[in-house]
Formats: C-alpha cells, structure tokens, sequence
C-alpha cells in the first residue's frame, strides 16, 4: 500500500478483505513491489509458507479470496518461479529495494527481523569511522541522486573536515518529473534510509541529520516521522546508540514545492529557512554547509544501499554493475511501457534489456521512438541507441544522463519538439533566477519552441537554439542551468527531421502540435456511437445517437481524444 | 493579532531555519498567506516582511489568494504529459466552466492547480484531489469524480 497502489484503490481491497477474511486468515499491509502496473495486488501465503502473488484486484474477487479460491488469471508471481511476471523479477537484483513490498514499512519489528539495524550495529561497536569510509569506497557506490560523485570520497571529506559539529542531509526532494524511485524507498522501506544515515553520521561525526523531502510526498513524510519515533524507541536513532556514544538525531524538513533544491548548495539554503537559490561552490558542504558547518549530503537511494554493503561486504556489492559503475540501479519505468513500475537492474544492463524484458515492451505494441532519461536535466535516446548499457559513463556519451532513475519511454504518438519545449518550460518555471541565462535564455528558447510548434519557425532558429544551448550551459551557476538546454540538444541532434519538418513543411509528424493538426469526422463511416462526444474535454463536438457526429472547429483544441478513442477510423486527422 | 499565528510561531521558538514551516503551517490553518499574515509574522518574529514575502514567493506550494474548498492538482509530470494530461486539463476546466485566466470556481468550490509531478508516474494520467490521488484517469471517469465533491 505505497502511493500507486493505493490511487489503484488498494485501500478499499483492504477494507473489504478485513470485513470478509475469516479469523483463521492474518491480514497485513505491505509496500510497493514495484508492479505498479498490476496495482491493487494482494499476496496470499499458506500454511505452507508458500506465497503467490495476484495482481489487478478488484472488489469482484474479494469473495473468492476469502474461499481460498483467488483468481488463477490473475496470478503474477509464485514460489516455483513460473508465473507470468518471475521473469521480470528474476531479471532484476534487488538491494537497496531489498524490503520493498515484502515487509510492513510502518513495522520496525518486521525491519529488525530481516538483519535490520545490523549494520549500524557493526558500524558502531565492530568497525572505526575510517573502516565504514572504506567500505564504501571499495564497494564503488556512487551518488544515485544522478551526478555520480563517489559517495566514499565524500564522506572522506567530510570526515576530514575540521569542526566541532557536522550535519548530514538526505536529499529525498525527487523532483524530476517522471521519478518516483525515491518516494518508493522511502513509503516501503524507510529504515533502511534512516540505518544508511545513521552509518553515515557515525562514520564522519555528524549527530544532526535533516531529510529534505517534497512536501507532494505525504505518505512518506509519514512513515518517516512513524518511523523516526520508532527507531528512537528502539534506541536506533537518539542518544548513545548501541551504548557506543554515538548520538544522532534525525529531523524531517518538508520542501516547499523548488525543484532547484534538487541542487545541494540551494537545498542547504532551504533548510536555513530561506529562498532555495544555488551559491557557488567552492567551499564544498563538505566543508562549510548547513549553518556554515561541515556537511554531507546524499540522496534517498544513496543512503538505502548503505547497509546492504556493510552487511554482505564491499566486494558482493562492487561485484554487480561494470569497471566504473559498480551495483545497482534504480529505475522508475514509465510512460508508453507495458509494465510501468519500480525496478532495480544491476549496473550495465542495456535500455532495451529493460524496457523490453522487464518493461514488457511498448503499450498496444507500438514502435518506440525514444527513452527519456534524467528528467529535464537529461536527454531523450533514440531507438537506434536501445543498446546503450546503463552506467554513467555510456549514458552520457549519448548525451543524456544517468540522472537520479526516471525513465520514461516514448512511441510514435509523442512530438519530439513538443517534448523538448515541455522540458523547456518545466525548467523556466523552476529556474530561481539568479543567473541570466538561465532566467532569460531559457525563456527565448522556449518562445523559439513554441513558435516552430505553431508553424511559425524559421530555418535559422535552430541554429539560434543550439546558440543560446551554448550559453547557457557556460553562464549558468548550477546544474539547473548548466544541463537545461540538454533535452533540446539530444532532441536537435535525434530527432531534427522532426525539427524540419516543422519548420518547412508546417507539419507535425507525431500529430500532437495543436496548431499544425486538424480534426474531422467522415460522415459515412460515423456510426454515431457518441463515444468520440463522451470523450471530448471541451464538448465540441455534437451529433445524435445513431447519427454522424461533427466537430465544432472553433472550440475544438486539437487535443486529438476522439481520433484515439474512435473505433471506426471515422475521426481524421489533417 | 491573531492567536493561531501565534501558537504556531511559538512551537519553532528558538530553532533556527523556521520562516518556511511557520509559513506551511500558518497556510494549512487559514487556506493561504495574506499581506497581513506576513506583516503579524514578521512583527513577532522579526524575520523582515520582505525575507517572508520573497520565501512566499518563491516555493510554489504558497499561495497567496483565497482558496476553493477542494484542491485539484494536474500532474504535468513527462510520463503525464506523454499520456494526455494536458487534454485532462482542459476537460477539467471545461466541466468546471473555468476559464482560462482564473484557478478558483465562482463558488468557490475547487482550486485548479498544475503540479510538475506526483510521484505516480505508473499510473498516468494523475491526478489529486486534496489528498486523493486518480489514476489511470480518462474523460470518461472525470465528471463523476469532480462531482462527487461538494
């Protein structure tokens, strides 16, 4: 029951299996599996200790639930490994998703029971604060939220900074549009962040720590509070944990709704309680951060990964992934892919191994176009280069980047222009305005977009969008700035048929650019089914039952609803 | 002055880095931030009103006009978009005859907001209703889930 589950309307299957399950069955709640597609999903275990899991639940199949008769169609995953959705499974290695969807999040004993806390245990009474640093450094993890930093070699700094107080900070402020991966840690396990912290803290001597999450995440924000409590109870997280003298104290910051307190120096100023704008770095947080002090920051999955690798050693971590990018990864699978969901991969696997194999292919079996990868600050990959692995070196050659996991999959019906200018605006809303080109390159970038979508543009505006790129990418403080113009550049150099045809045929291939389509009904093939009517978002169009329908083509908006959902090839589109 | 705004400033009494949470806080209770709310805050605070106003400003989950009862938030996240969120959008403010300047109801029913992303990528088209979340969304579902609220 994470947040795609229960839009899903997992909350109502439970009500109704609590009411009609009977007193011989235990009831309980979990997080996300990472199905998100197969949503509500329900896994029955037997007296056996066998489970299966069943997907697409709805109220229907409740009662044969509670007759021990669950739907066989239904059935996704079992103990013999041969049901439809294994294969997806068995294709992935789950470590920092390890508990995701097998345990109660909002259950500290469920955590504890599986090696839970072991490793702050370690850390604190078995290992000094440089052997944790090495063990990171070994195992080869890198910074998830998308950079790639060596996260060993950042807590070394921070170790070694002089000061008489450190902070550290998860950054759970996932604001790429198209990620989830962050939110889905924190709903199903959030321990394992807290016990990745806690290792942290120990290891550079830290004993305040603050995650900043979006405040869109409510559900997490819960079960970390819940979870907070309770670890302190336990003696976890507060004072002299496991009697070693080690304190830390853990404080939930809710984001306010800036998606450039992504960016650390920015997150930091928000925490301070003021406008989330970048400084200039150096000095590193490492060394002057939070309030000035020595500080280390990390992201959700970052931290998650921490104490699997000091539980099963450095070397069964660094021996998944390739020579630079060791472990795993992951990914929120989403847009036109069959399974959309929540999967980690190891490092290295291609994009087409994990669209494909575990993402099932494309929606109605379509051709892809394109992968999106890194939210605004990355790029869009074409299908010629599916074959890409996933490690951050490969990624960035295509132009891309690894970003912190949205990978959100395109076909034929999405405008690569269209795609660009959506990215475009995304980044002048969230640009904080302090350096210029970001704050007003951006913008005449995107009135360039919007006039080549319109029909309007000129064969010198690429040139001039590749120009004010340049520009910007030089001019601009942060990451913000410095990757903005890059779903444009990997747009330009894909896709820029698209861009020309635009240009000077005032054509829209993909159909979507409202102003270069239109749409009519053929009278003869109207059968006046009305679903066309029914499916409109501006009722424009009209006609009675049985008859041919028309479209009003003042108020339609070209939007393009009724050619999807027509079942005649009635509705053509010019 | 008012005692609510009072209360809340009083609970982050000496922790540093406050202006933000007594601003979330004081927005949960009165619906949004008003001129006068910043000047009562700034006056027992001390934080100057321009600091407050610039953080208002600045965070989009602040708001600084009257709220409807209800919020609707449109996802406009990449995997959103890519599935017509921007036709849902439209169908929302056309049920709502809202037009295209304005993002609260004549009767103050509804708030209509875009979001850059929910989270729920997987079950795009999203979107959320005060703390409801509607997946998987079509035209079709729209009209009965707006008018199920009052």
């Amino acid at each position: 029951m994470a947040s795609c589950g229960l839009a899903a309307g997992a909350d109502e299957i439970y009500r109704a299996l609590e009411k009609s399950l009977p007193d011989s069955v235990k009831l309980e709640k979990t997080a996300c599996l990472g199905f998100c597609y197969a949503e509500p999903m329900i896994e029955l275990v037997d007296e056996h200790n066998e489970s299966k899991v069943y997907g697409n639940i709805t109220l229907r199949d409740i009662p044969g639930i509670a007759e021990q008769k669950p739907p066989v169609s239904k059935l996704m995953l079992d103990a013999n490994g041969d049901a439809p959705a294994n294969a997806q499974l068995a294709q992935q290695v789950r470590i920092v998703t390890r508990h995701a969807g097998r345990i109660d999040p909002e259950n500290l004993q469920d955590y504890l029971d599986d090696s839970g806390y072991e490793a702050l245990r370690k850390a604190c009474t078995a290992m000094n604060a440089q052997d944790v640093i090495d063990t990171i450094k070994n195992s080869g993890l890198r910074g998830r939220g998308g950079a790639g930093f060596p996260t060993g070699l950042k807590w070394q700094l921070a170790k070694n900074a002089k000061g008489d107080k450190k902070y550290i900070i998860c950054n759970a402020d996932e604001g790429d549009p198209g990620a989830f991966m962050d939110r889905n840690v924190l709903e199903s396990d959030p321990h394992t962040v807290l016990e990745g912290m806690a290792i942290c803290a120990r290891a550079i001597g830290a004993d305040e720590g603050y995650i900043y999450c979006r405040a869109e995440y409510p559900l997490a924000i819960k079960r970390l509070r819940k979870a907070i409590a309770d670890a302190e109870k336990g003696g976890f997280l507060g004072d002299n944990i496991f009697k070693s003298g080690f304190s830390l104290h853990i404080r939930i910051k809710e984001g306010a709704g800036a998606f450039v307190c992504g960016e650390e120096t920015a997150l930091i100023a928000s925490i301070e309680g003021k406008r989330g704008m970048p400084v200039l770095r150096p000095p590193y947080p490492a060394e002057a951060g939070l309030w000035g002090k020595p500080t280390n920051n990390n992201n959700v999955e970052t931290y998650a990964a921490v104490p699997w690798i000091l539980l099963h050693g450095a070397d069964a971590y660094a021996a998944y992934g390739t020579e630079k990018s060791k472990g795993t990864k992951v990914f929120a699978l989403a847009g036109k892919v069959k399974h959309t969901g929540m999967v980690e991969v190891p490092m290295g696997m291609t994009l087409r191994r994990i669209i494909y194999d575990i993402g099932g292919g494309i929606k109605d079996d379509r051709p892809i176009k394109a992968v999106q990868l890194g939210g605004p600050s990355g790029g869009c990959i074409p299908e010629s280069l599916l074959d890409t692995p996933v490690d951050y070196e490969s990624i960035v050659q295509t132009g891309a980047i690894m970003g912190s996991g949205g990978m959100v999959v395109m076909d034929d019906t999405s405008c690569m222009v269209n795609i660009a200018a959506f990215f475009l605006k995304f980044i002048q809303n969230e640009s904080c305005g302090k350096c210029t080109f970001c704050r007003i390159g951006t913008l005449r970038m995107l009135e360039i977009l919007q006039r080549i979508q319109e029909g309007k543009g000129v064969p010198d505006d690429i040139g001039k969008l590749e120009e004010l790129s340049e520009q910007i990418i030089a001019s601009s403080l942060c990451g913000l700035g410095k990757t903005a113009p890059n779903p444009v550049l990997t747009t330009l150099r894909y896709f820029r048929d698209e861009y020309l045809a635009h240009i000077e045929k005032k054509r829209c291939p993909a159909g979507v650019c409202r102003a270069l389509v239109h749409f009519t009904i053929d009278r003869e093939a109207c059968t006046g089914c009305t679903l066309c009517a029914k499916n409109c978002p501006v009722n424009a169009i009209t006609g009675s039952p049985k008859k041919p329908h028309t479209i009003d083509q003042d108020s339609c908006i070209s939007c393009g609803a009724c050619y999807t959902v027509c079942k005649f090839d009635a509705v053509i589109r010019s | 002055m008012n005692n609510t705004i009072i209360d809340v400033i009083k609970k982050y009494e000496g922790i540093k880095g406050s202006a933000i949470p007594i601003l979330q806080e004081v927005q949960e209770i009165e619906g949004y931030i008003s001129n006068d709310t910043i000047r009562e805050i700034s006056a027992v605070t001390g934080i100057p009103s321009a600091e407050l106003y610039g953080i208002a400003t600045f965070y989009s989950m602040f708001r600084l006009k009257p709220q409807g009862r209800h919020t609707i938030r449109t996802c406009k996240g990449t995997a959103c978009h890519v599935s017509g969120a921007d036709t849902i959008a439209s169908a929302i403010r056309t049920h709502l005859k809202l037009p295209e300047n304005e993002n609260t109801t004549d009767d103050d029913r509804f708030t209509v907001l875009e979001v850059a992303c929910l989270g729920c990528c997987s079950l795009a088209p999203v979107i959320m209703i005060d703390d409801t979340t509607y997946g998987k969304l079509t035209i079709g579902k729209l009209a009965r889930i707006l008018d199920s609220y009052t």
